[in-house]
């Protein structure tokens, strides 16, 4: 995956100047995880910044680089770290074009690596997704492919609006698949079926698709068949995808690695029930993480659900009447 | 052996200044024509009549919470006429009414901002500004890339961006400092120094002697200035401008003024201010020193000062007439402008929210 990221921002680097990459180490190193490799050397110091270490003027002055004219990427090295440019995030860069009522757009991706599973120190893996998801004006993708990695990056990269891109920290070496060489484009607000199914929906995004995808294949070893949903973007969400599948199967199971208390989970929640009320054949269940903070790494993959605890809580669903 | 050395360990600076507290030059040149001086002047006067307007009509209930200039006038006009707003930009805070119209920003859209109308925000296709901001600092970093990324392109318009001496407490001053000098961004830091930030007072802020001198830290050049005084204001921020324009990077300027009215409409500074300070100050009053100044000059009369107020008024009236007459806006509102291409869900809560207030078509 983290190729797919790499080789999507130097194809859009080549296709328009206009776009700068800044933020922390992505220079002659090429990011901690390497997404912007050898992006300085082809396109120069000044379109590939190393940034102060500084989250909140990484992000604000990457709001002043879109004002000049140029389409900014800015990588925050971290997601646990954005907590450092929230108030960019979540009051200026969101709110940019509806306060200066149209004058101003804000063609800015931001990408951050998000979730645990790989035993970084503590602080760096926290499934935030749903702060920004509650920000009005700012789109919120998470790919799960490295297909759909390169395709929603360049979407992103076209997009006039501002987009929170975010990572599976645990997919970037784990994830691989095909992906074409050229450019191409994933819409944001479109979900991608990841496996077909009849009795249960399994709803996920991200690092945890894998793991929904492993379930739903043990599953299928007991007789239960299990439609996996790969969100890919959380803002637009798309409410027809997932009532289309929940219409079909009337089970409905949502996999996060956040904390379950005003976690995304709530809000596919409230909006199935809505839409599909009538098609539900059992209470909706959430797997999530505990409602506490994100652990150290040796103890981790006790907090982020497991193959183990989908095949158990889906497959107890699987049973469930209303 | 060498001695540890301690800093700072040099003398504090005072403020740049070009007239007496009574308006007169000193023996230089001036670094402004009488015909500049005058319409400074004018924008000063300016907006002494709006903040009046204003302050009255929310009194009444027909204008939101505002902050008014008073006391800062020549701080900002002095920073604003250094600009040129063909390719200059202006990030404000939110306290600078009459550097925003001298760029372009039309003051019906000042008046409906802070009438509470979504319309005055709209920021004319021509005029180089961002919003007013509210949350102190935040501006500051966007200015830094806005700068730097207009030299990125091989421009030569330059940023000032405005804000106080309570936001400069916030990280994002320090951030930006300190990336401005990195990138050599062509941008003036403009610190007003007004004394107070509502009623928390400048030394509760820094326990550094001026803010100017804390642009040594960061690397950049700092400046500090009389801010009742629109010449040295002008003279300074234009050093300043010149000296970004041709590369040389980022300034830091502190403005040393007073707000000798309340921090906004809702604000009570009897109950934090000290009555002997605010009368030294109310002494140098700026708008009195610049006419002092033009008598000196030999070119000021009641005449001279009537038809200008005269012309002021009609401007203010002209606007707030035109703003109290702007229909609020329909629910639409809430709605426009927030996306480029917006998610189906906000359009569906769009249209919910049109037939419910009755403005469906």
């Amino acid at each position: 995956m983290i190729e797919a990221i790499r080789e999507c921002l130097g194809q859009e680097m080549e296709a328009d100047n206009r776009v700068v990459v800044i933020g922390e180490d992505v220079g002659v190193l090429g990011g901690v995880f390497r997404a912007t490799d050898g992006l300085q050397a082809r396109f120069g110091k000044d379109r590939v910044v190393d940034m102060p270490l500084a989250e909140g003027v990484i992000v604000g002055s990457g709001i002043g680089l879109a004002m000049s004219g140029l389409r900014p990427v800015i990588e925050l090295q971290f997601l646990g770290f954005g907590h450092q440019a929230f108030h960019q995030i979540g009051q200026q860069v969101a709110r940019l074009r509806y306060r200066s009522q149209g004058r101003h757009s804000l063609p800015l991706v931001i990408r951050s690596p998000f979730g645990g599973g790989v035993r970084t120190p503590e602080l760096h893996s926290d499934a935030f997704e749903a702060f920004y998801t509650h920000t009005p004006g700012l789109k919120v993708v998470a790919p799960a492919t490295a297909y759909d990695a390169k395709g929603l990056l360049a979407a992103a990269m076209e997009s006039d609006d501002p987009v929170l891109y975010l990572e599976p920290l645990k997919g970037y070496r784990l994830t691989k698949d095909e992906v074409p060489d050229e450019r191409y484009t994933v819409p944001l607000g479109k979900l991608r079926v990841a496996r077909a199914g009849a009795d249960v929906t399994l709803i996920a995004w991200s690092a945890a698709v894998n793991v929904a995808e492993r379930a739903a294949e043990e599953l299928s070893e007991q007789g239960i068949s299990v439609e996996v949903l790969d969100l890919r973007s959380l803002n637009p969400l798309d409410i027809d995808g997932v009532s289309e599948s929940v219409a079909k199967t009337g089970r409905v199971a949502i996999l996060h690695e956040a904390p379950l208390t005003g976690g995304f989970g709530g809000e596919l929640v409230a909006t199935i029930q809505q839409e599909c009320f009538y098609s539900l054949e059992a209470p909706i269940i959430r797997i999530s993480a505990p409602d506490t903070p994100y652990p150290l790494g040796g103890v981790e993959d006790l907090y982020i659900p497991d193959v183990d605890r989908v095949v158990a809580e889906v497959a107890a669903l699987a049973k469930a009447s209303a | 052996m060498s001695e540890s050395r301690f800093l700072p360990n040099f003398e504090p600076i005072a403020p740049f200044s070009r007239l007496t507290d009574s308006g007169i030059l000193d023996s230089g040149e001036s670094p402004m024509s009488d015909d500049a001086v005058i319409e400074a002047l004018r924008y000063m006067m300016l907006t002494r009549v709006f903040d009046d307007k204003a302050t009255s009509m929310q009194r009444q209930g027909r204008f939101g919470t505002f902050s008014s200039v008073r006391g800062q006038e020549a701080s900002v006009v002095g920073a604003a006429t250094a600009l040129d707003p063909t390719k200059d930009w202006i990030v404000p805070q939110y306290r600078e009414f009459p550097a925003l119209i001298r760029h372009g920003y039309p003051i019906e859209n000042f008046a409906l901002y802070f009438m509470g109308n979504p319309k005055g925000g709209t920021i004319p296709s021509n005029v180089n500004m961002l919003p007013m901001q509210i949350s102190l600092a935040a501006q500051i970093p966007q200015a830094t890339g806005l700068a730097w990324g207009l030299k990125m392109q091989g421009g030569d318009g330059v940023v000032i961006t405005f804000f106080g001496d309570g936001a400069s407490s916030e990280g994002d001053f320090h951030e930006s400092l300190n990336l401005a000098g990195i990138m050599k961004a062509p941008v003036i830091f403009f610190l007003q120094n007004n004394g107070w930030a509502i009623s928390t007072p400048r030394e509760n802020q820094t326990a550094a002697r001026s803010f100017a001198e804390r642009a040594i830290g960061y690397g950049v050049e700092g400046v500090m200035v009389d801010g009742n005084d629109l010449l040295a204001v002008h003279e300074v921020t234009t050093q300043a401008v010149a000296k970004a324009r041709a590369g040389g990077g980022p300034t830091l300027i502190e403005s040393v003024t007073y707000r000798t009215g309340a921090h906004n409409t809702a604000d009570d500074p009897t109950r934090y201010i000290d009555q002997q300070e605010l009368e030294k100050w109310q002494q140098k009053d700026p708008v009195e020193r610049v006419k002092n100044y033009l008598r000196s000059r030999g070119i000021w009369n009641e005449n001279l000062e009537q038809e200008l107020l005269d012309s002021c008024a009609a401007q203010i009236d002209a606007a707030m007439e035109s703003a109290r007459n702007t229909p609020l806006a329909t629910s639409d509102a809430l709605f426009n402008h927030v996306y480029a291409e917006p998610p189906q869900r906000m359009l569906d809560q769009k249209r919910d929210w049109a037939i419910r207030n009755g403005d469906a078509q």
